[in-house]
Order: C-alpha cells, then sequence, then structure tokens
C-alpha cells in the first residue's frame, strides 16, 4: 500500500526518531509511507478565527498539494499536524462561500480545492485499513509485559467531532494498538489530559505541574513507560522531567516513547542507537531489563 | 338574497386603538350588497355585547353573522351559542380574527384598518356558503382503558372504578406498581414507598370494577372515541394465579440464575420468580426467556414441587379484546442509558451507579437488607459523591430537559446514606437546586444546614477508578477552581426519558411525542391531561418529568376527564370535518396514510375513500393531500376558500 504522508516540521528536526522509526516500521508492513511533494507548515495551532481565512491557509496549500497529486488521503504522525489539518479541512468543507473565498484568493494555484481530501491519523490508517489484527500477526517479538500507558493529550480526541475515536470521552484505539503488538496498555487519570502544551514556552513551570501529574498517575497504576504520538507532549513529559525533578523532589521518571519506535521493535526487536539519545529518559534499561531488545551480532 | 350581519369588536382599545372600527363597518356594508347590518361595539363578549348579536339576527331575519374580534379559539364558542339561542345555526357565525392577525402586530392605523376590512370580507366569503351543520353523534361505551400499572395507572383506574365505571388496567411487567415500588424512601416526608403504595396495589386488586392483566401489551386500539376495540396481548401464564399459594417451591428448585430487574440487577432471581413480596397480581411468574425449558427432559423442576399444581406449560399467548370508551396512556418513564455517558465510567466501574440502583441498596427490602454498601466488593462506603443532571440539561450531547425530580431525590439519597452511614461524607454536585414543591425547599436548606452534606456548584467532568477509589473531577464554579473528591461510590441521577413502552406506544397508536418522546397534551397549559385524540388521556411520566404528587394528581385529573365522556349517554363532535366528494375519488388511499387520526378508511365495496366523521379533527391534512380534489372540509370548500383568497387579494397586484 502506497499512501501520502504529511510529516511535519517537528518531524525532520527534534523528533527524527518519530519520523525514522515510522517509515521504518511500515516498510515492515508493505506500507509505503509516501512524503508529500512541497509540503508546508500546517499552521501548527489551528486558528479558532471564524474570519481570519488567512490563518489557515498553511493547511490548506497541504490539501491542495494533496489533491494535485490526485490522491484523496493524507497521513500524518504528529497529533498536532493531524488536528490542524483536519479540522482546516472541516472549516472550509463547511461553507461553500469560504471555500471559494480561499480557491479566488490562491489563484496562483494549479487548481481550486475542492475539499475532498481526508486527514488521517497513522494509528487510524493501521486500525481501519490495515487492521490491528494483521498486525499482530506481523509481530515478530511481542513487547510481553510492557506495562505501558497510552498517552492521547489533547489533539488526538478534541474536539470530539475531530476525535480519532468515536467514543472520545473514553477512547480505545491507542489502547487496541499497543495491545495487538503484545504490551499491556493500562488505564490511568491523566491519559487524556493536558500536557501543558505552548506553556513550556511561557511559563515551564506550568508544565512540570502536568508533567509531574501525568507521570505520577500513570506510576501509580503501574505503567513502566509512556506513549505518545505528539512531539510536543513528548518533549513536555521527556524532556521536562528534567526541570521537574527539581521543583519535586519525590519526583521519580518515567521512559516516554513514540508509538511508532515501539512499532519498529516489536517487527524488529531492534531500538536504533541514534534514537536514544533523542530521549531524555534513557530507555534502554527498561527494554534489556524487559528483554526485549534483540540486537543481531554479525 | 342572503342577509348577512357584521359585528365589529372595540375589545376595548385593544382593536380601536390601531383600527378604525366605524370605518370598517361602514365599508363592509358598502362594499357587500348583501351585508344588509354592520355595526361597532366596544365588547362583543361581553354580555350586552352578546344581547346586541342576537336581537339583530331576530329584528333582522339574518341568515348569517361575522363577528370580528379577536381570535376563534377565544369566543367562537361564545357567539355561536348566542347565534343558537336566537335560532340561526351555529355554523352560519363566523369569527374574523381582526386582533391577533391584525391590530396587535400593526402599527400603521390607515393599513391597518384596510387590512381589517379585507379580513372581514374573506370571512363574509366564507360564511355564504356555509352549511348549517349539527354535531356528530355516536353511542358511549361506559369502560375505561389503562395503559400502565404504575403510580399513576393505579390512581387513574382507582378514580374511575370508584365512580362505578369498569376499568381493564394492562401493564406489562409481572406486577403493578411500577417505579414507586422500587424506592426506598419518599421525599420530603422520609416515608416509606412501598408502605403508602401497598395499599393502593391491594385496592386495585380487590376492586370490582377493575380487571388487571399484568405481563399483557395493548397490540392495537381501533376505533373512535367512546367507541374503541382493544386488542391485548397477555402473555402465555404458565402459572395460575388462582391456584398458586406463593410458597416459593418452585423458585427453590428452579436452577437458573438471572439478574433481578426489580433489583435494578443488583440481585438475582430465578427464572420461575415473583418480582417481590407484596407483587399485585400475587402470583409467581415463569420467565420464559430464561427457563431451561418447558419439557420435563430439559428441566420441568418447578411443576414437580407445585403441590397446588397452578403450573401448566401448555400455557400459550392469549389476544384478550376489550371495547372501551375511553384510554388512559401512563407508561411511565425509564432512566436514560448511563452507557452514554461514558466520562462517568459507567459500565467499567461496579461502584458507579444510577439513583434506582441506589434507591434499592437504601431500601429494607433491597439486596444489601437497608444497608449501604456499594456492590463492586461490599464495602460500606464511607464517602459518595452524587453527580446531578447526568444526561438532563445537556442539549449539546445528551438531552436538554430538567429531569425534576433528581434535585430532591439526589438531596434524599444523601440524607438518607448519612443517617445510615454517621461518619460518612456526601458530596452532591450541581448545576442548580430546583426545588419548587411543597416543603421541597425547607429539605433542601434541612440537608445543607444540619446533614452537612456537601454541595459543590459545577458539573463533574470525570470519573476514574485508581485502586479501589473513585476519583471524581470537577469544578467549583463558585471558587471558581477544579475539585477532585476521592470518594468509594459514585451515584449518578440520570435523566428521566420516556419509557420504551411509551415510545412503541406511541409509534403503534400515533400519538404525538416531543423531540425526546414524551407523550405530548392537548394544550400545554388548558387541556394538560387531553391530546389531540379524542378519548385519550395521559398521566405520569410518559407525558413529562414528574414526581409522586403530580403524577397521582395527573392519575386523577385524568380519569376525571375520562369520567366526564363516560358518564355522558352519547358523545357529540364537531361536524365541520372532511368529507368525500365520491365521484371524484379513485380510492388511492393517500388520505388514509396522511390521517394522524384513523378518520379516514377505504370503503371495501365502494373502493372509495370514506370519512369516520366521530375520529375527524378537521386538520385538513387529506384534503391537502387528496390528489383529485375529491377530499374537502365541510364549511371550508376548493370554492370557499377561492372566494376568501380573491377577497384578501382584491385591489392587490
Amino acid at each position: 500500500m502506497e499512501i501520502l504522508y504529511y510529516p511535519g516540521c517537528t518531524l525532520k528536526n527534534n523528533a527524527t526518531n518519530f519520523e525514522e522509526s515510522a517509515l521504518a516500521a511500515m516498510k515492515h508492513l508493505d506500507i509505503h509511507l509516501k512524503e508529500l511533494d512541497r509540503w508546508y507548515c500546517c499552521g501548527t495551532v489551528f486558528s479558532m478565527a471564524q474570519d481570519n481565512l488567512m490563518l489557515k491557509f498553511g493547511a490548506i496549500r497541504n490539501l491542495i498539494r494533496v489533491a494535485e497529486q490526485e490522491q484523496d488521503r493524507l497521513v500524518t504522525l504528529c497529533s498536532m499536524c493531524y488536528n490542524t489539518l483536519r479540522r482546516a479541512n472541516a472549516f472550509m468543507r463547511s461553507d461553500p462561500e469560504r471555500l471559494r473565498k480561499v480557491n479566488d484568493f490562491m489563484y496562483l494555484e494549479p487548481q481550486t480545492y475542492d475539499g475532498n481530501v481526508r486527514v488521517m491519523h497513522l494509528m487510524e490508517l493501521l486500525d481501519q485499513d490495515y487492521g490491528f489484527e494483521r498486525l499482530k500477526e506481523k509481530v515478530v517479538f511481542p513487547l510481553n509485559g510492557l506495562k505501558l500507558g497510552a498517552y492521547y493529550g489533547c489533539m488526538l480526541v478534541r474536539p470530539q467531532e475531530f476525535s480519532i475515536d468515536a467514543n472520545y470521552e473514553s477512547p480505545d484505539i491507542f489502547e487496541r494498538m499497543l495491545n495487538s503488538i503484545g504490551a499491556e496498555p493500562l488505564d490511568f487519570l491523566y491519559r487524556l489530559e493536558c500536557c501543558g502544551a505552548y506553556q513550556t514556552v511561557t511559563d515551564p513551570e506550568v508544565t512540570c505541574q502536568r508533567t509531574y501529574a501525568i507521570i505520577n498517575s500513570a506510576r501509580r497504576v503501574g505503567c513502566e513507560a509512556l506513549v505518545t504520538s505528539c512531539p510536543l507532549c513528548a518533549y513536555n513529559l521527556d524532556q521536562m522531567q528534567e526541570e521537574t525533578e527539581k521543583l519535586f523532589a519525590d519526583f521519580e521518571s518515567l521512559p516516554v516513547f513514540y508509538f511508532s519506535e515501539l512499532l519498529y521493535l516489536c517487527l524488529t526487536g531492534r531500538f536504533k542507537q541514534e534514537w536514544y539519545p533523542k530521549h531524555h529518559v534513557d530507555p534502554k534499561p527498561l527494554l534489556q531489563e524487559k528483554n526485549l531488545i534483540n540486537e543481531v551480532v554479525v | 338574497m342572503k342577509k348577512i350581519g357584521v359585528f365589529v369588536c372595540h375589545c376595548g382599545l385593544n382593536i380601536k386603538e390601531t383600527v378604525d372600527v366605524v370605518e370598517v363597518a361602514r365599508t363592509v356594508k358598502e362594499q357587500n350588497k348583501e351585508v344588509v347590518f354592520a355595526q361597532d361595539y366596544i365588547f362583543m363578549c361581553s354580555d350586552p355585547g352578546q344581547n346586541l348579536i342576537k336581537q339583530t339576527i331576530e329584528e333582522n331575519n339574518l341568515d348569517k353573522v361575522v363577528v370580528a374580534c379577536c381570535s376563534p379559539t377565544l369566543h367562537e364558542t361564545t357567539f355561536r351559542e348566542a347565534a343558537k339561542e336566537a335560532g340561526l345555526n351555529e355554523f352560519q357565525l363566523e369569527v374574523a380574527n381582526i386582533r391577533e392577525q391584525c391590530s396587535w402586530v400593526h402599527t400603521d392605523k390607515q393599513l391597518a384598518t384596510k387590512k381589517a376590512i379585507k379580513i372581514i370580507n374573506s370571512l363574509i366569503e366564507k360564511v355564504r356558503l356555509n352549511d348549517s351543520l349539527e354535531p356528530v353523534e355516536a353511542p358511549m361505551t361506559k369502560k375505561a382503558l389503562v395503559i400502565g400499572g404504575g403510580v399513576a395507572g393505579i390512581q387513574a383506574a382507582l378514580d374511575i372504578a370508584e365512580a362505578g365505571y369498569p376499568v381493564v388496567l394492562v401493564e406489562k411487567s409481572p406486577s403493578i406498581g411500577g417505579h414507586m415500588a422500587q424506592l426506598s424512601e419518599t421525599f420530603p416526608t422520609l416515608d416509606c414507598s412501598q408502605c403508602i403504595l401497598t395499599p393502593k396495589m391491594v385496592s386495585v386488586a380487590k376492586h370490582k370494577n377493575i380487571t388487571i392483566h399484568a405481563n399483557s401489551e395493548v397490540d392495537m386500539i381501533d376505533g373512535i372515541v367512546g367507541n374503541f376495540k382493544v386488542r391485548i396481548r397477555k402473555k402465555a401464564p404458565y402459572v395460575d394465579p388462582n391456584m398458586c399459594t406463593i410458597c416459593n417451591d418452585c423458585a427453590e428448585v428452579c436452577p437458573v440464575w438471572v439478574p433481578n430487574e426489580f433489583e435494578e440487577g443488583l440481585a438475582f432471581r430465578k427464572a420461575i420468580y415473583i418480582p417481590f413480596p407484596q407483587a399485585i397480581p400475587a402470583t409467581y411468574t415463569l420467565d420464559i426467556d430464561n427457563c431451561l425449558g418447558l419439557s420435563p427432559i430439559a428441566c420441568g423442576k418447578c411443576r414437580e414441587v407445585c403441590e397446588a399444581n397452578a403450573i401448566n406449560y401448555d400455557s400459550y399467548d392469549e389476544i384478550i379484546e376489550e371495547d372501551v370508551g375511553a384510554v388512559v396512556v401512563a407508561t411511565g418513564f425509564d432512566l436514560y442509558n448511563m452507557e452514554k455517558m461514558q466520562e462517568y465510567g459507567y459500565g467499567k466501574y461496579p461502584d458507579v451507579i444510577d439513583g434506582l440502583m441506589f434507591e434499592r441498596i437504601l431500601s429494607a427490602t433491597g439486596p444489601t437488607g437497608g444497608q449501604v454498601r456499594r456492590p463492586s466488593d461490599g464495602k460500606v462506603p464511607k464517602s459518595i459523591v452524587f453527580i446531578q443532571c447526568c444526561g438532563s440539561r445537556d442539549p449539546e450531547h445528551h438531552n436538554s430537559h430538567c429531569s425534576r425530580i433528581c434535585c430532591m431525590y439526589t438531596a434524599k439519597h444523601a440524607k438518607l446514606y448519612k443517617h445510615n452511614v454517621h461518619d460518612g461524607n456526601a458530596y452532591i454536585f450541581y448545576i442548580d437546586i430546583r426545588s419548587g414543591g411543597k416543603g421541597y425547599e425547607e429539605f433542601i436548606q434541612d440537608s445543607v444546614e444540619k446533614e452537612h452534606i456537601i454541595y459543590i456548584r459545577g458539573k463533574a467532568a470525570k470519573v476514574f477508578q485508581e485502586k479501589d477509589e473513585l476519583v471524581v473531577w470537577g469544578v467549583d464554579t463558585l471558587t471558581g477552581k477544579r475539585v477532585e473528591v476521592r470518594a468509594d461510590m459514585v451515584v449518578l441521577a440520570m435523566a428521566m426519558v420516556p419509557s420504551q413502552g411509551t415510545l412503541d406506544l406511541a409509534k403503534k397508536l400515533k400519538m404525538s411525542t416531543n423531540e425526546i418522546g414524551f407523550l405530548t397534551e392537548a394544550h400545554p397549559k388548558l387541556r394538560p391531561v387531553e391530546t389531540v385524540k379524542a378519548g385519550f388521556f395521559l398521566a405520569g411520566a410518559a407525558q413529562g418529568p414528574k414526581d409522586i404528587p403530580d403524577t397521582v394528581s395527573q392519575g386523577s385529573a385524568a380519569a376525571s376527564k375520562a369520567l366526564a365522556l363516560l358518564s355522558s349517554d352519547r358523545i357529540f363532535h364537531n361536524p365541520e370535518t372532511a368529507l368525500v366528494v365520491e365521484e371524484y375519488c379513485c380510492g388511492c388511499g393517500i388520505c388514509v396514510s396522511v390521517c394522524p387520526y384513523g378518520a379516514r378508511v377505504i370503503d371495501p365495496k365502494k373502493k372509495i375513500a370514506l370519512v369516520e366523521e366521530v375520529l375527524c379533527e378537521s386538520c385538513g391534512s387529506c384534503i391537502a393531500a387528496c390528489p383529485t380534489g375529491a377530499s374537502q372540509q365541510k364549511n371550508l370548500t376548493d370554492s370557499q376558500l377561492s372566494n376568501m383568497l380573491n377577497a384578501i387579494l382584491k385591489g392587490v397586484s
């Protein structure tokens, strides 16, 4: 299967491990994520301004790129890109007048946009197109005994009409995926709560408080690591643990993974060396303890 | 030539201020040569006003009258009665609405006057072609059907029976009593619910005028007001109530355990069971869906032990036919499905329960014997969080309506819990407190001040289980802070919604409902227990959320309306019904499908459509739908309508 894929900025910079692991893992499943030609920043945060269409152009231009290639689906990895692109698309589609204005403005684009691209998250693709059952069959090194907290954060489930899981108050797509790769997902209190997002720039203490609460609630139920699909969540939950430790004397750290790293791990038994430095809390001891790394010595 | 009289009312200043009434009377007379008399008067509805009409009819030998005044829904009857007294057929009088549809909604006096003249002219055109009609008459079957054996149906049945008329009471479940039989104690007096209900249930059982059909459902109601034909489907009565001695031997040997509906699934019952000790009819019921099988090979244990020989496996569903004159629908409520509120973790956490389950836990006859214990491990909860408005007042996600009783029963729950567990903490999340009944506000104040129940104004966002504790997140909107309460149990005050039986029946009988499915009354203020279906009356929570006092009052009100109907020997009906011009009718049956009242039928012999005049409510649906113009309405025929339109549109280009 080949499908257009939208990386977004962070995956090309801070979160290269996220992109590399996803592309590599998908290769094992015969899913070719084809990078979108001439992609553009998604706009990062979906603007709530109803009247300022300018703020949605970033997202819309990306969707035009998809239509240009005569494709109707676009896969993202980052939860934030997923949210921004999906909402911008729906915003345009909901009003023909708006769509007309945008198309008028972008008259230099080779074609007009009709709002018919479907934005999907990779997890959705695996669930709906590939199937978690099929994924399970492909798993060579199941993550047996690994207790994980699936951290959705905000962008995968909110607002409710753009939720990755129809059951937005109690989603389980993430848990079902972790189950299919042999891990044991645990329900924890803060799995759907905000990580502090951009407060990390202006008021890092707020983020530390969130990190403290989120990781503690996961620890309380026995999670050995958190899993996320958002580079910003990963930054706040992982990198910010350094600051959190300084603020809360009783804080105990917890490794944080991208879900794609675990997909790669269960398909190959390997965790690439260059990914370790991307983690603040080193996941290696945990992976070794659980006997999950099967490095082949040549 | 017809002689028409026109009377123009001032309605004090209501009409006169905006409409030049003198000019109207003058112009109308000038424009219509058939109008032999036209006059304005300050209050036509007053006694002198009515006398003016009567006198003028007699003195001028009027054939037809138009009164220009307020809406016909208000005084049409008044004026038609007056006309009748003066010897005129009442249908030769028409009301032209120049108040609601003219003076009240306009400010330009000149234009309003012109409009009033047009309105009156159009009514003159209508009345010109009006036929003299006589009310439609039909005989009356002096017997009532009450659907639903909750406290509303019980009250209605008792009142009708007391007045001397026979009542057929149909109940879907094995016993009458409804939800009230499940309740522990009732607000605001804290008297035991069963103690006050069971005497009424016994009266029903003993009353010579009441026939109870339990385990039964109404299949179909045909016919017309005063003469309904009812088909009742009674589930196979495997246990003969007259022979059953309620010894419990059968239940002892029955090997099947299933969740007990009466205990809201908190306890189990056998496949042959009595729902609760005071059940009426007092007999055991065999639950055929869960029974292992009716042949001795499969099981047959209960029949073997029954000394009274009351159990007969060779039993079948029965169809019972009854003729009744009036129907009281009291099909009650269900609680909104908790599974729709995933944020509160119902189904996931056993200690998150709804209000009815908590009633059973509080009840002395309940699964815990009146001791407050939580379902998961039987531990006495040291703290309980109550969440009000679950599924109510939330139009975005659930229902927009207020369920009316939750503020009160939640306060009652918290109070009874505190009486039971003295050192327990009760927290109530609320939007605001609605305690409008007699003694209700005092009850709430008492809960806050004396019982130290902690009221938190705000909604709970989420319930989560950590180890054996439930974490409740919410917001206290009075301090603006987020709160986290750790509790042993959570009780959700789920919205009251119409019962499944109500929804099914409304569909079957084509009764109108609101968007949630509560049955609609004929007028929200002035006809609260009647429906637009003549002869159908409403009682209890099927019409809208209600507490026990209101339910009982409505039961009595519905009974008195039914009695007013039953006490007349013949019934009369407005004759301005649909009619069929037989030579135009092709028998296509479109009118039958659009008629909401079942008044249109196809004559099997002539193959044309007929009108059951007693059923017709003159809504006009069939007339609009008729493709050939065969359906007409008496005194509102196509030619009348066309003349009326001409009168209104005259001078309009």
